[in-house]
């Protein structure tokens, strides 16, 4: 029988949950590095017992932690992030320039091929690659250098590289998403890129249709169906079925459409899940009811999936990356929220329960399927 | 040997207890103190100082013989209680945050 292991990035530590296929009795293990916050932590589909972990402090700056045995223990290996050459300006709030600085790792994105190879994305927003586990680090500096970088601006989380996929069936395309700058696509693996960003409106910006300026909170892509991307921007959920060339607004009846998770079934590739939240000034669910939206559709179509869930005097966020699927029949649905939960669905969504309910606000969730 | 002291998540890092003692190399300074310290204990790099400039993180300072060293030069000499090792060299995290 399949096991699932759940890798939980929290304000305060990292957590490992672990249960079989069922997905009903769950073992937690935690807190790894208490009292320091773990941005995210992701295992390598090529040795499953590889993971990787991003540690920061306010204190003590940005560590890297590796496991080789699927969290019992770890190692810490490099954080040092330093940029390729003159790193010039970005926009900061008020427009004027400001030079790029590193603050911290967000999301680790491993290979889909080499267990040692391991992509970091960072604030101020860059793109780096470690070949050798995690030890060295290396920016793929054509992104920040390709020409709007100047113009990026960062959101209200900071100009953060937040999402990284990798393309299973052409391995030099490579997306990202920075909030704001928008989407990029490279096609030669890392080296050069260009925006994808056309069909998005922000009203809130300058220009609503510029090339770059969009603040996108998350994409997600199955891999079964290279190409075609979903979308939670700041307001609006999208679809591209060009890999990104052009986006089409998909929000349909959705409650609100402002949000940070998206993400899709595994089996099922139109089936697309989203967290609607109030607004971009009141960062907490709609109506104080916590309500996973489907679509079966491909979006357009959304439906409240809610038992299990509270649905009254509920006031927590779920953040861009604290959504995960694993690839179980049926495909299982995790997420965690500020307050602290972790929610499983074993049924696609239709009903939920905690696995927890008590950590310190989630950050991350990560799946693993174990054979 | 120079005995330095390091805050409760950087000794969990290191996997050491409240104290180190180093053998530091000529002139004992913050600097050379710390590269010693890094040199020892690599999972420390880039916790105390940054990879790149080599300044004192913001929320960090040094302290020895009672005294705030955090805003002399790195390369200034450190008090010869220090450097005899009957005072050590104390890195302390700001009481700040959550």
């Amino acid at each position: 029988m399949s096991q699932v292991r759940v890798l939980v990035g929290t304000r305060k530590g990292a957590f490992v949950l672990t249960a079989d296929g069922k997905r009903d009795k769950w073992e937690v293990s935690g807190p790894h590095f208490a009292g320091w916050e773990l941005y995210h932590v992701k295992g390598s589909p090529v040795d499953p017992n590889r993971l990787y972990a991003s540690q920061s402090s306010g204190w003590f700056g940005q560590l890297l932690q590796r496991s080789n045995d699927g969290g019992k223990t770890w190692e810490p290996v490099g954080n040092k992030f330093a940029y390729d050459g003159i790193t010039g300006t970005h926009q900061w709030y008020d427009g004027t320039a400001h030079p790029w600085e590193f603050k911290r790792v967000w999301h680790l994105e491993p290979s889909l091929t080499e267990v040692d190879t391991v992509y970091a994305g960072i604030e101020d927003a860059a793109l780096f690659k470690s070949t050798d586990g995690a030890q060295t680090w290396a920016e793929l500096s054509g992104l920040r250098k390709h020409g709007t970088g100047p113009q990026w601006q960062p959101g209200g989380g900071g100009l953060c590289l937040h999402t990284i996929i990798l393309d299973p069936s052409d391995p030099q395309r490579i997306y990202i998403a920075i909030s704001s700058a928008g989407a990029f696509r490279s096609d030669d693996g890392g080296n050069s890129w260009k925006p994808i960003n056309k069909g998005l409106y922000s009203k809130y910006i300058p220009n609503p249709t510029a090339e770059v300026g969009h603040c996108v909170h998350h994409v997600a892509m199955n891999p079964t169906r290279p190409g075609v991307l979903f979308m939670q921007k700041h307001w609006d959920v999208m679809r591209s079925d060009d890999a990104g060339d052009s986006w089409q607004k998909i929000s349909g009846n959705l409650p609100t459409d402002f949000g940070f998770v998206i993400d899709i079934h595994a089996h099922e590739p139109e089936t697309i899940y989203v967290v609607p939240i109030k607004s971009d000034s009141e960062h907490y669910v709609h109506e104080g009811k916590l309500r996973v939206f489907r679509s079966k559709s491909g979006g357009n179509e959304w439906e409240p999936l809610t038992k299990g869930l509270p649905q009254k005097d509920c006031y927590v966020n779920v953040l861009r990356d604290a959504m995960a699927v694993d690839s179980i029949d049926k495909c299982g649905i995790y997420f965690g929220t500020t307050g602290g939960q972790v929610y499983a669905s074993a049924d696609a969504g239709d009903s939920w329960a905690p696995i927890v309910r008590d950590l310190p606000a989630v950050l991350s969730v990560e799946v693993q399927t174990l054979k | 040997m120079v005995r330095v002291v390091l805050p409760y998540h950087l000794r969990n890092l290191a996997k050491v207890g409240s104290e180190v003692s180093l053998e530091v190399d000529g002139a004992v300074t913050q600097r050379s103190v710390l590269d010693a310290l890094e040199a020892r204990y690599p999972m420390l790099c880039g916790t105390i100082r940054d990879h790149g400039t080599l300044q004192r993180r913001a929320f960090l300072r040094f302290f020895a013989c009672q005294e705030d060293l955090s805003h002399e030069s790195p390369d200034a000499l450190l008090p010869e209680a220090v450097v005899s090792g009957k005072e050590p060299l104390i890195v302390i995290g700001a009481i700040a945050g959550g």
